[in-house]
């Protein structure tokens, strides 16, 4: 399975949650699957996706559901140590791990290698770190809300992309209606 | 006057109650300080960029953030400043060290020193400069400007504002 497959399959269970997605084609992905206002799209900062979901879950009580990549999680590892000393049981980070810098053209990141993200949230303190495959995506997500411990969920699937639209919503909008949904 | 407890003191009275830092010799009683207090939430973060994701996120959440760096940092964090906070227009007021400016005994900290101001212009970042202790007493005037406008704003304190160094 590919990013938008996965993402088909789970937007039932996003529906309802806070979300932080990723920049690019993720974020374009999610908004033309289920365009939700509870869905912060990032269309910059390759990154810090799962810093804001941190900031974001430390900050108020509902569960935050970060979707980020391999490519982004490489970007800023200093973010896994931050987040296994620090995350409270309403954090979740789900890594679509595709090996891939999805949405600059599917180059190689290291994880299609010898690297191991799993192995390195574990080493970085985190200590619910579950890894599966692209099908059991939406199992494994119902059971890291259910579980109410901070989860980072790697999921390993194929590298590719789906022809979506760019997202044309004004960044203030997209903000300032996310908050609402959050403080609602 | 234990300027220290007064920075924090202005920060816990206007609502700011999540903070992240990266240490600076010069940072480290306020970053105490702020480690010790039961009003600030303090997480320390691994780099400035992170940082700003964090108080982003924490902003959206409800509460008021702070981000307190080195100005070598402004070199780190462009980025982030540009497309997330100002993009997406939210408030962070940023105590930032000014390092290589008078009574600096690092030369290579003088190497950012000289493009800190210029590049926090470039950026349309409002910033206020610290040089005597006294100065301080601008400081809930600006977290008052940064939370109306909504902008990140830069606080530059530099060695004479924290009392130098001892020797020099
Ligand atoms: C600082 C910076 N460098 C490079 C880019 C270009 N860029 C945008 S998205 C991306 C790939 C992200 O890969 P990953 O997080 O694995 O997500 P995927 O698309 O594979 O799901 C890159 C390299 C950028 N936006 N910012
Ligand atoms: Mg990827």
């Amino acid at each position: 399975m590919i990013r938008s497959e996965i993402l088909k399959e789970i937007a039932p269970i996003l529906r309802s949650q806070l979300v932080v997605c990723n920049i690019g084609i993720p974020s374009q992905e999610l908004h033309a699957i289920d365009d939700q206002p509870t869905n912060f799209y990032m269309l910059g900062t390759m990154g810090l996706a799962s810093s804001i979901g941190l900031g974001l879950a430390l900050a108020q009580p509902k569960p935050v559901i970060v979707i980020d990549g391999d490519g982004s999680i490489l970007t800023n590892l200093g973010t896994l140590p931050t987040i296994g000393n620090n995350a409270p049981g309403n954090y979740i980070l789900m890594i679509i791990d595709n090996g891939s810098y999805g949405s600059t053209g599917d180059q190689p990141t290291y994880t299609s290698q010898s690297t191991d993200l799993a192995g390195m949230a574990r080493a970085a303190g985190c200590a619910r770190v579950v890894e599966v495959q692209d099908k059991d995506t939406g199992p494994a997500l119902e059971e890291a809300l259910a579980s109410g411990e901070a989860t980072v969920l790697v999921v390993k699937c194929d590298s590719g992309n789906a022809k979506m639209p760019v997202i044309t919503m004004d960044p203030v909008v997209i903000r300032d209606r996310f908050m609402k949904a959050v403080a609602g | 006057m234990n300027i220290d407890k007064r920075i924090a003191d202005d920060l816990a009275a206007n609502g700011v109650s999540f903070v992240t830092t990266v240490p600076c010799k010069q940072l480290a009683g306020v970053i105490e300080e702020i480690d010790h207090r039961d009003d600030i939430f303090h997480i320390p973060s691994n780099k400035e960029d992170e940082g700003m994701g964090l108080c982003a996120g924490a902003w959206m959440g409800g509460k008021r953030p702070a981000i307190i760096m080195q100005n070598t940092a402004i070199g780190v964090t462009i980025n982030a400043l540009a497309t997330l906070i100002q993009y997406y227009r939210m408030p962070l007021p940023m105590l930032i060290s000014y390092r290589g400016e008078l009574r600096e005994p690092v030369a290579c900290q003088v190497e950012m020193a000289v493009h800190t101001k210029a590049l926090l212009a470039q950026l349309n970042i409002p910033a206020y400069h610290f040089h005597w202790q006294k100065d301080v007493e601008e400081l809930d005037n600006i977290l008052k400007y940064t939370f109306m406008c909504n902008k990140p704003v830069a606080i530059l304190t530099d060695a004479n504002f924290w009392g130098g160094y001892g020797d020099q």
